[in-house]
């Protein structure tokens, strides 16, 4: 059901110093590519040209596909891409359940299946109850975990992972690794992880480039 | 730098401070309490009494409901309520609204530097200059209608009908909109920086949401709790209006303040009882109006929450948007379209009905104007002088004492010093002459800076606050550190970081200060002639020339001061890029 997420000869620029030359990157569902370089090496640069969010004052070639699909040209929200940051970014205004509800694809219709939904997200997320919580309230760890479940929601057909694990501690950053490695996997998502962390890779267990 | 200046910080933390003096600060408070809380009571008293009967000076003593009576025996005050709160209301909905989509379509491709610019002739112009321009723009013989005559409509000369003073106050909503769609947009602009909007944008966009759709369903409601005490003077204001109003209203019956402000002004002084019952209506329909739109806030965000909820893409709603957009796009060609007709029609020797443009452009008007220009110009110029300056001074001991007592105001809660803002002028400026009297200084240019004051203050405390706040006070540290007193940091550091602001502050002070009608009149006696007075007064029967000069120097001056603001850190600081306010 789902497809590879594939980069064609991407090259990108900006101003006269190339970034990222010819590169090409074919992932399988339920696999982890791992894209690994020192911070400023373009890693959060393909993370933007892949999700559509690239800067104008980028020059970018080449193609992403989603199967067959070429989604170069599309606006990030229609191309059904995940991407999960390094900051949460959840809503301060939402409640965790209404920041869940506002990631829940449209395709749940009803409000008892959308309430169904979201519960068995938390609880999935070990945060079972947790819906009328102020996001604020909560762990730096509860709030990665809240925040990928709302990316997971959105039912994206291939996940971006942009160093999302470089802000927590050691311990909980080895947790919340393999609950997003698991979590993806079981939804047989093609997952792109940038970092410049050695031990993610590791864990990632797929492939890796360098930049 | 930065690195230095945290270690700095984190080293002295806790003792940088000169210790505090709370006797100085004790002067400020009251210094504001009673410049500004003196008039405000006294005024709401005399405004109260009279209300009820009690006014000594004309041979009323004893407390009766007879003003009352008197009032609600007027013909069509059914209408003049039903009008103000209908324009009122519809005014601020359409400012906020259109305020909003703008910026959802806009967004990214507006910076605040720049629509700082762009806006800056429609927020620097008189409500009464506005109200001016748009009637010169869409009266039955106005530009509008010329530019468009006689190959497309027909006529060749003004057709009868009533665009402006029209019997449901449309125009005065435009003429409200012109003015308060602006302002909206600067405090949503400033609101802004407070809130992460482009990580945000990015998450909702990944999530499956347009552009659009994300600003007005997680970006919108986190802004809105920031400028809810600004709408809520955009709504005082736009129900309170009396200069626009004289203009653009219709007059049999007028909005209930103008009725209120007619009699006050009336020789017959058996109005000004039944005119303190107005006024005092007035007051109430203000706070039933905040009062019922906090109710509407609750339901909108219930509704708000729901919508959000059921996770809507809304990729069709982006069209509906886009349209909201334009409008608000057209209320701001519409607002400087009257600003380019005050300036053609204040040089139209000779402009015959269908012709699109004067046939005989001339200077001639302007130096007709001159001799009687020079006294309102003078006042104008001497009052917005002295009140930006003593707010400023005021403003600057104000958070400076704030910061030495190390006190920790939390935005968007409100101040005390919004209140002369949010109560209906008319309400109150009856009483403050009562005191101008009492004190043996009204009629006087002091007296009538004193009333500007209570306008312009809050204006400016407010636009120096959040840079003043949002200052890094590691500079301040740093400096006492090297071994700077407080004074020496205040002098030497923090006012020439803070200069741009300071200046925008200024600015917009001058801006407030030059627009003031009501407490002019009021306080001035009627002996006080300013720009606003001038203008006002010619418009309802006066040369349109004539009328064009006033309005146009009017508008001139606070635009001409805002941009020596804008202008002068970018030549001050133009080796300094971080304080220079270039982009």
């Amino acid at each position: 059901m789902t497809d590879i997420l594939a980069v064609c000869s991407v090259t990108i620029s900006i101003g006269d110093r190339g970034l990222i030359s010819a590169l090409d990157l074919v992932i399988e569902p339920g696999t982890v590519t791992t894209v690994m370089g020192p911070s400023g090496s373009g890693k959060s640069t393909l993370i933007s040209f892949i999700g559509g969010h690239l800067d104008p004052a980028f020059q970018a070639r080449g193609k992403v596909l989603i199967g067959n699909r070429d989604i170069t040209g599309l606006p990030p929200e229609r191309r059904g891409i995940g991407i999960l940051f390094q900051d949460d970014l959840l809503f301060p205004h939402l409640s965790v359940g209404a920041n869940l509800a506002f990631g829940l694809s449209r395709s749940v219709v009803g409000r008892e299946a959308r309430r169904t939904q979201i519960a068995e997200a938390l609880a999935v997320a070990g945060l079972p109850g947790f819906e009328s919580r102020d996001p604020a309230t909560l762990s730096g760890g509860q709030r990665a975990r809240v925040a990928l479940m709302r990316t997971l929601l959105a039912a994206p057909r291939a996940l971006l992972l942009d160093e999302p694990f470089s802000k927590l501690d050691s311990d909980l950053r080895r947790d919340f690794r393999r609950f997003v490695f698991d979590r993806a996997a079981a939804k047989r998502l093609p997952v792109l992880l940038v970092t410049h962390d050695p031990a993610d890779a590791e864990a990632a267990g797929g492939p890796f480039v360098g930049l | 730098m930065e690195e230095a200046l945290r270690q700095i910080g984190g080293r002295i933390r806790g003792f940088a401070h000169s210790p505090p003096r709370p006797g100085s600060r004790h002067a400020i408070i009251i210094a504001v309490t009673v410049i500004l809380g003196a008039p405000i009571v006294f005024g709401l008293t005399f405004t109260l009494l009279p209300a009820f009967g009690y006014l000594p000076s004309i041979g009323g003593h004893a407390l009766t409901v007879q003003p009352w009576r008197d009032l609600f025996s007027t013909p069509g005050l059914a209408t003049s309520i039903r009008l103000t709160l209908s324009t009122g209301l519809a005014a601020t909905m359409l400012a906020l609204v259109l305020a909003f989509c703008f910026c959802a379509v806009v967004h990214g491709r507006m910076r605040e530097r720049g629509a700082d610019a762009l806006l800056a002739p429609l927020l620097a112009t008189p409500h009464a200059a506005m109200a001016i321009g748009i009637a010169f723009l869409i009266a039955p013989s106005g530009w509008l209608l010329r530019l468009i005559s006689p190959w497309l409509t027909g006529f060749t000369v003004p057709p009868d009908i009533a665009t402006t003073q029209d019997p449901w106050g449309m125009a005065l909503v435009v003429g409200l909109l012109a003015k308060e769609l602006p302002f909206l947009l600067i405090v949503i602009l400033a609101a802004l920086n407070q809130i992460p909007v482009d990580r945000h944008m990015r998450a909702g966009r990944t999530l499956g949401y347009g552009q659009g759709i994300v600003w007005i369903k997680i970006i919108g409601p986190q802004v809105y709790r920031q400028i809810r005490l600004p709408l809520y003077v955009v709504l005082a204001f736009s129900l309170s209006v009396v200069d626009m109003a004289l203009v653009l209203a219709p007059a049999n019956p007028p909005p209930l303040a103008v009725l209120a402000f007619q009699w006050f002004m009336s020789p017959n002084i058996a109005r000004y009882m039944p005119a303190a019952a107005a006024a005092l209506l007035q007051l109430l329909l203000v706070a039933g109006a905040i009062g019922a739109w906090r109710l509407g806030e609750r339901g909108a965000a219930r509704v708000g929450l729901w919508w959000t909820m059921r996770g809507g893409r809304g990729l069709t709603g982006e069209l509906g948007l886009k349209l909201a957009a334009a409008l608000g796009m057209v209320a701001l060609v519409v607002g400087f379209g009257a600003l380019g007709a005050l300036a053609v029609w204040s040089f139209a020797w000779q402009w015959r009905f269908p012709d699109a443009l004067p046939s005989i452009w001339s200077f001639e008007i302007w130096q007709r104007q001159a001799h009687a220009l020079i006294w309102p110009l003078g006042n104008t110029l001497a009052l917005a002088t002295l009140t930006v300056v003593a707010a400023l001074l005021l403003a600057i001991a104000w958070l400076e004492g704030e910061d030495r007592v190390g006190a920790k105001r939390p935005a968007s809660v409100f101040h005390p010093v919004y209140v002369p803002l949010l109560l209906p002028q008319i309400a109150f400026m009856f009483g403050a002459q009562v005191l101008a009297v009492k004190l043996g200084i009204d009629g006087t240019l002091q007296a009538v800076a004193w009333a500007h004051f209570l306008f312009v203050f809050p204006y400016v405390l407010l636009a120096l606050a959040d840079p003043w706040k949002s200052l890094d006070p590691r500079y301040a540290r740093s400096a006492a550190a090297l071994g700077s007193s407080a004074t020496g940091t205040l002098i030497r550091v923090k006012l020439p970081i803070l200069l741009r602001p300071i200046l925008v502050a200024s600015a917009i002070g001058f801006a407030v200060g030059v627009a003031q009608y009501v407490p002019t009149l009021f306080v001035g006696g009627g002996r006080v002639a300013t720009l606003t007075t001038e203008a006002v007064a010619l418009a309802s029967g006066g040369d349109r020339r004539a009328v064009g000069v006033l309005a146009v120097l009017q508008s001139l001056l606070p635009l001409v001061i805002y941009v020596a603001a804008l202008a002068t850190p970018r030549i001050v600081f133009s080796d300094r890029r971080a304080l220079s306010g270039r982009v």
